[in-house]
């Protein structure tokens, strides 16, 4: 009677947990299926209405900005190609640079540690204007390339791929050097394919991290051409049940990412079996 | 390290290269670039900087707004690394603790997390605003609440957009840590302890310290960077100022006022603070709370 009194309770609590995290949710998502006159008479909305399909369509296809240069959809597409380079770009180099910090025995490598992971202490916030400086000086200012590579400079996933790589067992490279397998071989054959659930979920990071990006996309595009969809929502003009299918849209991709790879996400994080 | 460890070659460098080429360019120019423009005084014309020493934090200690934004960014890590990391906790021995549905809770709790600061208060700004949003005449009929004007209700109003998304992480991480837990502690503490209550202040939560303490730094470093997006989509600083970060307004003071020495001055002094909060970590969490 007990253990069903306070499992009873759980369920209430989290019950009331999911309730707080839905709620504002659905309510800006039933608003956007209603008219602008419905919202401007009777506040946000409980229930659906039945503008859906005009209101998406109008969002995704709407020639809007200051030049009217650019659709919603346009800006999916870049937040997605920002989001992908940023997710390869930091991945990729990340886990190469970990390879050499662990399996090498490197004259300078207590140097070379702090050099890469006191990056960790110095996020783009704090260097905004003289990172779009050095981006203006080097002609990258409105371009894919300025929006993804100083999102990558960062040493997160460098130190949680030095933490895995730490707990493979010597014997690996033992057997592989018994092998005769070479530093290149023994990274792409064996290491590789044994951190996949890591480079999964710091994939997913990754992803995430560069598709939330709002300050330095706003700093360093001043062409309409390459807005993402974040920023855009503060460029974003249009009448309110507009911005309401706006803002549904803009959070639907990392959601879904997130919620359909949960467990791989998870399981890298935390490096549990 | 590893004992058995390849030779060093060029090869290495190979592997080094475009993560430090990325770092060096990208970072490490930039930020040299940041000590130079906090010691120098940009021309009036733009025709050169010159070197001023310390005036540039001289003058943003003489500055009354940078100690209000000083004041509002601790208060706001300290009360949103308090909410979200108690709901958090909260959530996650629920989640814990129940048989059946686990996973669908996390599910169903997880998705948060995902979203952007900058949504979360574009969000937050349809339920505070005077025109329709809900919480706003919620508190407007209980207190008179009034974000416009009253300070306190303006912290309230960035705390909540600030805090609702960031519970997701603590949970994940807080559900984590208790299902390290091992299960011979824990049914060996339920024949010793009989009250659940005192058996989780007492036996659960101090195994909990690590997950603790990472996830404090975590929320502080949110609260300082990450909610930039949200201070720009909800308050943008009102009543006047009071609701600024200090990065919000080293930002302002760059962008808008074009004071590049200032901001560069103010960037040091983070840079100061997050070197002090990670010197703290790795002394006092790293060396007393250990428990593997």
């Amino acid at each position: 009677m007990t253990r069903f009194f306070t499992s009873g309770f759980s369920h209430l609590i989290l019950f009331i947990g999911i309730f707080i995290m839905i709620a504002p949710v659905w309510m800006i998502f039933a608003s956007s299926t209603h008219t602008s006159s419905v919202i401007n008479m009777d506040g946000l909305q409980l229930f659906l209405g039945d503008s859906f399909y005009e209101n998406y369509l109008r969002v995704l296809l709407y020639q809007g900005g200051f030049f009217k240069e650019i659709t919603a959809l346009k800006m999916f597409f870049n937040s997605f190609i920002m989001a992908t380079g940023v997710a390869l770009l930091s991945v990729v180099t990340s886990l190469m640079a970990a390879y050499a910090l662990v399996y090498y025995r490197i004259k300078y490598a207590t140097l070379l540690f702090w050099i890469i992971f006191i990056t960790i202490l110095v996020p783009l916030e704090l260097r905004i204007f003289p990172t779009y400086s050095v981006m203006a000086e080097l002609n990258l200012v409105n371009s894919y390339f300025g929006l993804i590579v100083p999102i990558s400079a960062s040493a997160i996933a460098t130190l949680f791929f030095r933490q895995f790589y730490k707990t493979v067992p010597d014997e690996m490279l033992e057997s592989a050097k018994l092998d005769g397998a070479n530093p290149w071989r023994f990274f792409i054959d064996f290491l590789v394919p044994l951190s996949k659930t890591m480079i999964v979920a710091m994939l997913i990071f990754m992803f995430v991290f560069g598709y939330n990006q709002y300050l330095w996309p706003l700093l360093v595009t001043s062409s309409e051409q390459y807005w993402t969809v974040v920023m855009g929502l503060k460029m974003m003009s249009g009448s309110i049940v507009h911005r309401f299918a706006f803002v549904m849209m803009s959070m639907v991709p990392p959601i879904l990412i997130i919620i359909i790879l949960q467990k791989h996400f998870i399981k890298g994080v935390f490096q549990d079996k | 390290m590893k004992k058995v460890q390849f030779k060093s070659s060029y090869s290495q460098y190979l592997f080094l290269a475009p993560q430090l080429g990325i770092l060096l360019i990208f970072l490490y120019w930039p930020i040299i670039q940041t000590f130079k423009d906090a010691f120098t005084m940009q021309d009036a014309f733009g025709f050169g900087a010159k070197f001023v020493g310390f005036d540039n934090f001289l003058f943003i200690f003489d500055d009354p707004a940078y100690f209000i934004a000083f004041k509002f960014t601790i208060i706001y890590s300290f009360v949103i690394t308090l909410i979200t990391g108690s709901i958090g906790l909260l959530l996650a021995v629920q989640a814990n603790n129940v048989m059946h549905g686990k996973s669908t809770y996390k599910t169903f709790l997880i998705w948060p997390y995902a979203i952007a600061p900058a949504v979360v208060g574009v969000m937050a700004n349809y339920f505070f605003s005077e025109r329709f949003g809900l919480l706003y005449h919620l508190f407007h009929n209980l207190w008179g609440f009034n974000w416009y004007e009253s300070v306190f209700d303006a912290y309230i109003y960035v705390i909540i957009a600030g805090a609702w998304k960031q519970i997701s992480a603590n949970f994940i991480f807080f559900l984590a840590g208790l299902q390290a837990i091992q299960k011979s502690v824990i049914e060996a503490s339920m024949i010793d302890c009989k009250n659940s209550f005192r058996r989780f202040w007492t036996i659960t939560f101090p195994l909990l310290m690590p997950t603790t303490f990472f996830l404090i730094i975590i929320n502080i470093t949110y609260a300082f960077f990450d909610t930039f997006g949200i201070i720009d989509t909800t308050t943008i600083g009102a009543p006047s100022g009071e609701t600024r970060t200090l990065v919000y307004k080293a930002y302002m003071d760059g962008f808008r006022g074009l004071d590049l020495g200032s901001a560069g001055a103010q960037s040091i002094m983070m840079m100061l603070i997050v070197l002090v909060i990670t010197i703290f970590q790795f002394r006092y969490i790293e060396g007393k709370i250990h428990y593997n």
